[in-house]
């Protein structure tokens, strides 16, 4: 019974140590992004292209930190949030909606909108142009030239 | 439809003047000129992110202002040259100012510890600061007389040579 017990000690000692010793793999939080899926929302600082195109000195630097905060349990959000602390907001593929930003997020919709009002416009005014008229018949071949004219089909072998 | 036209040309017309600009300081320098350092208001390596300082704060001395990047190889390589010319400069009314720049700040502050600099380094995570400086990467380094004015652009790595040019002129020059 003795041996049992200090078996049982010693394996829930040897769990504990495995648990909480900085190495081991169950001391890690579990990842809650990937590199990949940081790497296409951020730009490489120095080149401007996004991070996972690039393979400039810079962006190794970036990719070893994303995967330094994503060992240390580090959502994307919080992993971009830092990036922009340390390198304003030119490091987020995506500008955040304030100031002169949001200019990105308005004027495409409403360039659209005023090009549908365009069309709008313009249909419209088509409209109210009303039908267009007929297309006035040619008028009858006179009695002579109808009759050159079957003389001449004639001669060709149709 | 003309006003658009107008402006779009313009706009290509502006572009191809900027383009074909090139650098304000170079020039300046190369014709003899010397220009005022844009002002900086930033915050320093390792310091309070919202507390800044400014490159009027080393007014009345001269300045050697270095663009580096710990991700930047020739940039490492320089910094030991750097350091000793800033401990050379200190008794001469000289210093060493670093800008880090379009760097991670553990990066910085990495290469601070591995190299054990002691001139400052002024934090410049987006480049914006480089870019007032018309800069084309880095390492690139100015030279600012007492008055804070650009008196010598080095856009590539320094050396010793460069700095027994450049400086001792400048720190005879009356403050």
């Amino acid at each position: 019974m003795r041996r049992l017990a200090t078996l049982l000690a010693a394996l829930v000692t040897a769990a504990a140590v495995l648990i909480t010793s900085p190495g081991s793999a169950l001391a890690q939080p579990a990842p809650k992004t990937s590199l990949p899926d940081v790497e296409d929302e951020v730009m490489c600082v120095e080149c401007g292209t996004a991070l996972n195109l690039s393979q400039a000195a810079v962006a190794d630097q970036m990719r070893g930190f994303i995967k330094s905060e994503i060992a240390k349990g580090r959502s994307k959000d919080e992993i971009k949030a830092s990036l922009a602390s340390q390198f304003g907001d030119v490091v987020l593929a995506d500008p955040p909606r304030r100031g002169f930003n949001l200019a990105v997020y308005i004027v495409p919709p409403l360039v659209a909108l005023l090009a549908l009002g365009g069309i709008a416009v313009a249909a419209r005014r088509w409209r109210r142009a009303g039908p267009q008229p007929e297309p006035v018949a040619a008028p009858a071949l006179a009695d002579a030239d109808a009759q050159r004219l079957d003389r001449d089909m004639a001669a060709y072998d149709l | 439809m003309i006003a658009a036209a107008a402006a779009l040309a313009g706009l290509l017309t502006y572009g191809m003047l900027a383009k074909g600009a090139g650098s304000t300081f170079n020039e300046a320098v190369v014709s003899g000129k010397r220009l005022p350092a844009p002002a900086a208001r930033l915050p320093m390596l390792g310091g309070p992110v919202d507390r800044n300082t400014t490159l009027d704060a080393y007014r009345g001395k001269v300045v050697v202002l270095n663009l580096w990047a710990s991700w930047c190889g020739p940039c490492k390589d320089e910094l030991p040259l750097l350091e000793a010319t800033h401990k050379k400069l200190a008794s001469d009314g000289g210093v060493v100012v670093g800008i880090n720049t379009k760097d991670l700040i553990d990066g910085g502050l990495g290469a601070v510890r591995e190299y054990g600099l002691t001139f400052p380094s002024l934090r410049d995570g987006d480049g914006a600061y480089a870019r007032a400086l018309e800069h084309t990467g880095v390492p690139e380094t100015f030279v600012l007389d007492r008055q804070g004015r650009i008196a010598a652009i080095r856009r590539f790595p320094i050396d010793q040579e460069w700095l027994d040019a450049v400086l001792p002129p400048l720190l005879a020059e009356p403050a």
